[in-house]
């Protein structure tokens, strides 16, 4: 099999999102294969209350538009010393008073940031303010590249929130998301990831933003709980959990935090659960039928029982294609050690995809339905797993991680460009957040072990 | 007045005649006294009882105690009651079943004398109560000390050779638990190490679990009272990350049931 190149693989998702936003846009994006686009996002300043809010703004934004992967920062050292808050402050130079020499400059203008050094494409400007007890962003994006001012804006629009910390962030996020937008991308602001931390002593589930921000417990049963699962929908949380002295699965509403019925049958395991797309069906794997997990489907609540699988071999892990809701990738140890297949949801047509080398567990869907994410151990010892993007029609795979401990249970962001994992490459098992080909690698987490993360938009 | 008059006359006349009387003639010698009386054959001696003790006078059901006596100037003696007629001087082992007081006889010409000692008898203290059973061992300690892990190869569930000889005995100690504890419930768990995923190890762990469940149904050990858990790599034993650690992560263990 032949190894695509990541940044590639990245590019080109952006470029096909870029041209189809493109027709209901007003304006062009074009990000050239191979290239991002430039971007600089000097400071913003506060007027009066929102004063010390800037530097949350400041950084969130900053945060939010270098993790997109989407631009290439553009040094802060390059920018120009005038820094326009907004449109008004723009002034256009004077004609050249003769051809051939250069225009006049009057003011800040947009050239400072497209010419040297800064050699920007885009430029964010803005400034806050309070009202009425209030936090007011004004922000403007304007590609730099453009002559006129008016081709240039790109757009100006009013963020409002809280007069603290939380809303200065929030403003700040609403911004980039925006901006993002513009180029086809969904934000990642608002998202949530779930994991598994074992820091009060006992594996419980928890929550947190997809910056790491704001982590939550959500279970306290002071059992084993692990292998989190969001609906579709955000609101129910599926896990597996020992709280009742066998492995089974839980329900648990995320709008109340309390426990949901959900059946489960009679079996020493009912494990791994995962949602269909719609939400209507969860499948999971159970020893039910015998000694070997099988695969099985049902209905939120667990009734309405239907076997999927039928091996003499472990099957765990299954995960529904997003895109068709009809086919499965799964893991099995039908060939020996656990690899990764896929079949359709009736159980017909199972192909394997990993090559056999090695171990392939835990995948992930692509938002697209045409990639996953996995861990393998392909050209390392049994457990050393690395985070591997395979397309599942062609079977080319890229490798992301390179034996920096174990990295395990990627899954994809709700943009589709980013993949949060675990790694114990720094001691102990941790959380880390990735772009899909590889780069900007950002921890989370830090308090004893954490993983299983899920990225739920 | 009168009466007065006539005492003092008496006793005047009576000084008169003393006065006169000493002045008579000497009187004759009194008569010596009578010899001593002549000395009586001596009667003969009255027994005496010098020592008549029981030694220890005091005494548990069962041991005996010793009468000791010395008895002179008689001609028969005797103790009662159960010994009769004893020589003069003796001892005589008794064993009273019950305080009882001898009382010796000693009889002779010169009389009877009697002198008695008792042997208090005891209720020996009871005896010791009978030595406890040794405690009954938990069924958690006999699944400790009797049941052995049974160990496996990495990503493998099957009894591997060297195994068998554990479960094997696992199997008759089983079988001799659960009929001392004939409700009990064993709970077989299956473990693995840390280098497969979370996910599949479950399911391995599981089926460790059950294959050395069927080896034990096949030696006799009740189905009923077998249950499986996978504890996957939730619980390891150690967390070292060498061979030695991981193998003996990838066991059954065999535990009190829940």
């Amino acid at each position: 099999m032949n190894k695509t190149n990541p940044i590639i693989y990245v590019v080109v998702l952006g470029a096909a999102a870029g041209l189809l936003h493109a027709q209901q846009s007003d304006i062009t994006i074009k990000l050239t294969q191979g290239e991002r686009a430039a971007i600089a996002v000097p400071d913003m300043r506060g007027a009066g209350a929102s004063a010390p809010l800037g530097r949350f703004v400041n950084e969130t934004l900053f945060s939010d538009l270098q993790e997109s992967g989407l631009f290439r920062m553009v040094p802060k050292s390059m920018y120009p010393v005038e820094v326009p808050q907004r449109p008004q402050d723009f002034v256009a130079p004077q004609p050249a008073p003769r051809a051939g020499a250069p225009p006049i400059r009057k003011g800040p203008w947009l050239t400072d940031w497209s010419g040297p050094p800064a050699n920007a494409n885009y430029l964010t400007i803005g400034y806050a303010a309070e009202q009425g007890g209030r936090l007011v962003l004004f922000g403007w994006l304007y590609n730099v590249n453009q002559t006129d001012l008016a081709n240039a804006q790109v757009f100006g629009k009013l963020y409002f929130g809280d007069l603290d910390e939380g809303g200065a962030r929030k403003v700040a996020h609403d911004f980039a998301a925006d901006i993002l937008g513009q180029f086809g991308f969904k934000s990642l602001a608002g998202t949530k990831v779930y994991f598994v931390s074992d820091r009060t002593g006992a594996k419980e589930i928890w929550e947190m933003n997809h910056d790491g921000n704001s982590q939550r417990q959500l279970t306290r049963y002071g059992s084993t709980s692990t292998f989190p699962a969001v609906s579709p929908d955000g609101t129910k949380l599926l896990f597996t959990t020992y709280a009742s002295g066998y492995p089974m699965i839980y329900l648990h509403s995320l709008e109340t935090g309390r426990r949901l019925p959900f059946y489960n049958q009679r079996a020493s395991m009912n494990a791994t659960a995962e949602y269909t797309p719609d939400g209507q069906t969860v499948l999971f794997s159970s020893t039910a039928a015998g000694p070997f997990a099988q695969l099985y489907a049902c209905k939120p609540d667990g009734t309405e029982l239907r076997r999927l699988t039928h091996s003499n071999a472990i099957d765990v892990e299954p995960t529904v294609n997003p895109r068709t809701g009809s086919d499965i990738v799964f893991v099995s140890g039908r060939s020996g050690l656990p690899q990764i297949y896929r079949m359709n949801i009736d159980g017909a047509d199972v192909v394997r995809l990993s090559s056999g080398e090695g171990e392939a567990v835990n995948p992930s869907w692509h938002p697209d339905g045409q990639h996953i994410a996995f861990s393998w151990t392909k050209g390392y010892d049994p457990g050393n797993y690395n985070v591997f993007v395979m397309d599942v029609t062609t079977r080319e795979y890229v490798q992301l991680t390179h034996g920096a401990g174990r990295n395990e249970n990627p899954c994809w962001a709700p943009d589709g460009r980013h993949i949060v994992f675990s790694s114990n490459r720094s001691g102990s098992t941790q959380i880390y957040t990735m772009l899909a080909d590889g780069t900007q690698v950002k921890p989370l987490t830090t308090q004893r072990n954490n993983e299983k993360p899920v990225w739920s938009r | 007045m009168r009466k007065r008059k006539i005492t003092a006359v008496v006793v005047l006349a009576f000084s008169l005649v003393m006065v006169s009387a000493g002045c008579r003639k000497k009187p004759p010698a009194p008569p010596p006294p009578p010899p001593p009386a002549e000395p009586k054959p001596a009667p003969p001696a009255k027994p005496s009882i010098s020592t008549f003790v029981a030694e220890p006078s005091t005494i548990q059901r069962g041991q005996s105690s010793t009468l000791r006596w010395s008895v002179s100037n008689a001609t028969e003696v005797s103790i009662e009651p159960g010994i009769g007629s004893v020589q003069p001087s003796g001892n005589r082992q008794v064993f009273p079943s019950s305080t009882t007081t001898y009382r010796l006889t000693a009889k002779g010409p010169g009389g009877a004398d009697s002198a008695s000692a008792t042997v208090t008898v005891s209720q020996p203290p009871p005896p010791p109560p009978p030595a406890a059973p040794p405690p009954k061992k938990s069924l958690m300690q006999r699944l400790e000390e009797e049941v052995r892990d049974a160990y496996f190869d990495y990503d493998k569930y099957d009894i591997r050779d060297d195994q068998r000889s554990v479960l094997t005995n696992n199997a008759s100690a089983l079988r001799a638990i659960l009929n001392d504890f004939s409700g009990a419930v064993i709970t077989v768990e299956g473990h693995c190490d840390e280098r497969g995923s979370a996910e599949y190890n479950l399911g391995l762990g599981d089926r460790r679990a059950t294959a050395a469940k069927e080896f034990l149904v096949q030696l006799g050990v009740p189905e009923s009272q077998l249950r499986t858990i996978s504890y996957g790599k939730e619980r390891p034993q150690c967390t070292e990350s060498n061979e030695s650690c991981w193998q003996r992560n990838r066991r059954a263990h065999f535990s009190a049931g829940q």
